[in-house]
C-alpha cells in the first residue's frame, strides 16, 4: 500500500492518485507549439470536433435506426425523419459532416504534404494519419449502406464485387463478405456492426495513436523549421513570450483553435440547413431495389478520384491500380528523398509535383462522377489516371536530386 | 495578410470541387428537358413524333413503320389543331352539367375499378386541370395522355367509350366549361394529389393506398379483408400499367425538383415509352400536388427554416467571443 497525505482540495486527492497536474502541463500548458504556423494548423482539432458531431448524431440516429431490409428505409426516411423529434436534425448533421469530413481531411493531408510534415521524425504521424483516412473511408462507405437506398444496395454490390479479383474469379470470397449471393439481410447487419461498433473502435484507437506521434516530434511550423522546444520552452515560461518560438497548446494555440472551429460550424451548419444536397444523394432517396439498376451508378464525391483511377484501365490492370492508389499514399515519407523539411514553394521541382498532385486529383474526381461512355471525359480519366502514376514514380528521382536548403 | 491568402486558396479548391461533382456533373448525367409551364398544345407531343419518324428512316426500318410513324406525326398534329379549335368555342354551363351526368356515370363516389383503374373524382377537375387538356382528354383520352402508344385502337383505352357518349366539338366545350365554372372549388393538396395521382400511386407515409387512406380497424381480421382489397387493387393496376407504379412518399427527395416538374407535365419526356399518363396539371394544379409531396416527404422543411439561423446565429455570436478570447491570449506574443 503506497502512502497517501491527506488531502486538503480536490484537485489535490485527484493529483495523488492520478497525477492530474503533471497530465495538464504534459497535455495541454507545456505541450509546446510552435508560433509560426496558420489556420491550417486548426484542421486537426476541427476534424476531432467533426468526429464529435458524428459520434453524438450516430448515438442518436442508433436509437431509432433498424438495420433489416423490410425495415431499414423506412426507420430512417420515416421515423428519423418525420416521428422523431429533430430526428431530422440529427440525420441531417450526419449526413454533412459524414461528407464534409472528408474535405477536412484532404486538407489536413494537402496540409502536410505541403509543409513536409511527414518527415524526420514525423513518419508515424503521417501514418498513423493515413490510417484514419482509410478507418474512415471504411467507416463512410458502411454508413452509406445502412439506409437501404437504391445507392446503398448498388454501390454495396459494386464494391464488394470488387473482392471476387477480376479474372481470378473469387465469387466465393464475394459471397463470404456479403453472408449472401446479392446484398442482403446478412450484408446489412454486418455492416451495421461495423459502422457502429468495430471501425469506430478503431477509430477512436488511431485518433488516440495520431495524437500520441506528434507529442515528441512536436508539430510542424510554416518554414519546416527545427526548434529546440526545451530552450524555447524556457524563455517562454521566464515571461519572454514575445521572444520564444513557442506557445503553449492551452490555453494560447487553443484559443486560436476555437476561433478556427467558430467560423468552420457557421459554415457547416449553414450547409446543415440549406445546402445538404450534395451530402444525401437524391438516387438513395428510392428505396433498395435489386431488380432495377440506376442509370448511374458512382460513390460519394471523396472516393471519385480513386474510382476513376479503377475505371479507365482494362478489368485486372484497373484493380490493379486501384489497389495501389488506395495505399500509395502510405509511402509517402520514404518516396519523398528530400533532406528538407520546407514548405513546397522552396522546394523546386516538388513545388510542381505538389500542384500537378493536387489538380490531377481534382480531375479524377470530376471525371469519376462523369458517364464512362463519353470519350472526351474517359480519355481525360486514362490521361489523369497516368499522370498519378508518373508523378508517385518521379517522386524519388526529383527530391534526390533536391539540394539541400 | 497571409492567412487569408491560404483560406482563398482552400475557398477556390473547394467551390471547384463542389461544381464539378455537382452542378457540372449532374448537367451532363441527366438529359435537359424544356418545360413548357403546364400548357398543353401538343407541341411537346408532336416534337416526339417527329423526332421518332426521323430515327424510323434514318435506322431504316420496314416501309410500313416509318408510314406508321408519319400517320401518328399527322394524326397528332390534327388532334391538337381541334382541341385548339374547340378551345376557342364558348361553352354553355348549363348544357354542359347535362353532359356531365355522362361523366358521372363511372366518375362518382364509391367507384370501383374500371379496366385497370378507379375512375377519378371530378369535384375539383376545373381547380387542378388544364382547360385545353380536359377537352383533349374528352377528344381522345389516349392521344390527351401522350400514351396513344399503348393502344391500337381508342376504344380499348379504359376511357374510351367517352367518344361514343358525348360526340360534338360544341358538347365537349359545354362540358369543360360546366368543370371550369362549377367543379373549380378551393381544394386541398391532399385532395389534390388523391384525384391526380391517388388511383396508382400509393403514399404509405401517409397510410394511403390506391383505395384511399386507409382506416383504422377495431379487429384484425377487417384489418386484413382490407389489406386483401388493396392487394386486389393493386393487381388491377398493375395488369393495366405493367408495373405497380411506385409509392410517392419519398419522391420529392429522390428527384430534382425540375424532373418532377418536366415528367408530371408529359412523362415521355423524360421516360420515354412509360405507361404513365399525362394527367394534364394546371400550374395552380401541380403547386397543390407539389405542396402535398413535400409534406409528406420532407416534412422537416418548415422547421429547417425556423431553427436554421438561430443555430447560424448562435455560432456568429461563438466565434465572435472566441476571435475575442484569441485576441485576449495573443497579445504580446508577436
Amino acid at each position: 500500500m503506497a502512502h497517501f497525505e491527506k488531502a486538503n482540495s480536490i484537485n489535490e486527492w485527484m493529483d495523488q492518485r492520478l497525477a492530474v497536474n503533471t497530465l495538464k502541463k504534459v497535455m495541454q500548458t507545456e505541450y509546446w507549439i510552435p508560433k509560426n504556423i496558420n489556420f491550417l494548423w486548426a484542421m486537426g482539432m476541427v476534424l476531432a470536433a467533426t468526429f464529435g458531431l458524428l459520434l453524438v448524431s450516430g448515438i442518436f440516429l442508433l436509437m431509432y435506426y433498424k438495420p433489416d431490409v423490410n425495415l431499414a428505409f423506412d426507420s430512417v426516411n420515416y421515423t428519423i425523419m418525420s416521428e422523431v423529434g429533430y430526428g431530422w436534425l440529427w440525420r441531417h448533421i450526419h449526413g454533412v459532416a459524414a461528407s464534409v469530413v472528408f474535405l477536412v481531411i484532404y486538407i489536413h493531408m494537402f496540409t502536410g504534404i505541403y509543409y513536409g510534415s511527414y518527415k524526420k521524425g514525423r513518419e508515424l504521424i503521417w501514418l498513423s494519419g493515413m490510417g484514419l483516412f482509410v478507418a474512415f473511408s471504411a467507416e463512410a462507405f458502411s454508413g452509406y449502406m445502412l439506409p437501404w437506398g437504391q445507392m446503398s444496395y448498388w454501390a454495396g454490390m459494386v464494391i464488394t464485387n470488387l473482392f471476387s479479383g477480376g479474372s481470378l474469379e473469387a465469387y466465393g470470397l464475394v459471397e463470404w463478405i456479403r453472408g449472401d449471393y446479392v446484398p442482403g439481410d446478412a450484408f446489412l447487419t454486418r455492416f451495421f456492426m461495423l459502422h457502429v461498433l468495430l471501425i469506430p473502435l478503431a477509430i477512436i484507437g488511431l485518433i488516440v495513436l495520431h495524437f500520441g506521434t506528434l507529442r515528441i516530434p512536436h508539430v510542424n511550423n510554416q518554414d519546416g523549421e527545427e526548434i529546440d522546444f526545451e530552450e524555447a520552452a524556457e524563455l517562454y515560461k521566464a515571461g519572454n513570450v514575445k521572444e520564444s518560438k513557442v506557445i503553449p497548446f492551452s490555453p494560447v494555440f487553443l484559443s486560436k483553435d476555437v476561433f478556427v472551429m467558430g467560423v468552420y460550424f457557421i459554415i457547416f451548419f449553414y450547409l446543415v440547413f440549406y445546402k445538404f444536397e450534395f451530402a444525401m444523394d437524391p438516387v438513395n432517396f428510392d428505396p433498395a431495389n435489386g431488380l432495377k439498376t440506376p442509370a448511374h451508378i458512382y460513390p460519394e464525391w471523396y472516393f471519385l478520384w480513386s474510382y476513376e483511377i479503377l475505371r479507365p484501365f482494362s478489368k485486372d490492370l484497373g484493380l490493379i491500380a486501384f489497389a495501389i492508389a488506395q495505399v500509395i499514399f502510405f509511402a509517402l515519407p520514404f518516396l519523398d528523398k528530400s533532406p528538407n523539411v520546407a514548405p513546397a514553394s522552396r522546394r523546386g521541382k516538388f513545388h510542381i509535383w505538389f500542384w500537378l498532385m493536387l489538380v490531377d486529383m481534382i480531375v479524377l474526381t470530376f471525371m469519376g462522377k462523369l458517364p464512362p461512355t463519353d470519350a472526351l471525359f474517359a480519355n481525360i480519366g486514362l490521361v489523369a489516371a497516368l499522370l498519378f502514376f508518373a508523378l508517385w514514380i518521379a517522386l524519388p528521382i526529383i527530391t534526390k536530386s533536391e539540394k539541400k536548403l | 495578410m497571409k492567412e487569408l491568402k491560404i483560406f482563398g486558396v482552400v475557398a477556390f479548391f473547394t467551390l471547384l470541387l463542389y461544381w464539378g461533382v455537382e452542378p457540372f456533373a449532374h448537367s451532363q448525367m441527366h438529359k435537359h428537358v424544356e418545360s413548357h409551364g403546364f400548357a398543353y398544345d401538343g407541341t411537346a407531343d408532336i416534337e416526339e413524333a417527329e423526332a421518332k419518324a426521323i430515327a424510323a428512316k434514318e435506322t431504316k426500318l420496314p416501309k410500313e413503320k416509318i408510314e406508321k410513324a408519319e400517320a401518328t406525326v399527322a394524326a397528332k398534329k390534327k388532334f391538337w389543331a381541334d382541341v385548339a379549335k374547340i378551345s376557342k368555342l364558348k361553352g354553355n354551363v348549363v348544357a354542359g352539367e347535362a353532359g356531365f351526368a355522362m361523366c358521372a356515370g363511372c366518375h362518382m363516389e364509391g367507384a370501383v375499378n374500371m379496366g385497370g383503374v378507379i375512375p377519378p373524382s371530378l369535384e375539383h377537375a376545373g381547380a387542378i386541370y388544364d382547360k385545353n387538356y380536359l377537352i383533349a382528354l374528352i377528344k381522345n383520352p389516349a392521344m390527351a395522355s401522350n400514351v396513344d402508344h399503348k393502344y391500337a385502337d381508342t376504344m380499348t383505352h379504359p376511357m374510351g367509350s367517352i367518344s361514343t357518349m358525348i360526340t360534338e366539338d360544341q358538347q365537349i366545350a359545354d362540358v369543360v366549361a360546366f368543370l371550369k365554372a362549377k367543379k373549380a372549388g378551393e381544394i386541398e393538396p391532399k385532395e389534390a394529389f388523391k384525384d391526380a395521382c391517388g388511383r396508382c400511386h400509393a403514399m404509405r407515409y401517409a397510410k394511403s393506398t390506391q383505395l384511399g387512406d386507409t382506416p383504422k380497424f377495431k379487429y384484425k381480421k377487417d384489418e386484413l379483408k382490407h389489406q386483401v382489397k388493396v392487394l386486389e387493387e393493386q393487381d388491377l393496376v398493375k395488369a393495366y400499367m405493367g408495373k405497380l407504379p411506385p409509392d410517392l412518399s419519398m419522391i420529392i427527395r429522390a428527384r430534382s425538383e425540375h424532373f418532377l416538374e418536366t415528367f408530371v407535365e408529359n412523362p415521355q419526356s423524360q421516360l420515354p415509352g412509360t405507361s404513365m399518363p399525362r394527367v394534364g396539371l394546371s400550374p395552380e394544379g401541380y403547386e397543390k400536388v407539389e405542396e402535398y409531396l413535400t409534406q409528406i416527404g420532407d416534412p422537416s422543411k418548415p422547421k429547417r427554416e425556423s431553427v436554421g439561423p438561430w443555430v447560424i446565429l448562435f455560432f456568429i455570436v461563438f466565434t465572435a467571443l472566441a476571435f475575442l478570447w484569441k485576441k485576449e491570449k495573443w497579445h504580446g506574443h508577436h
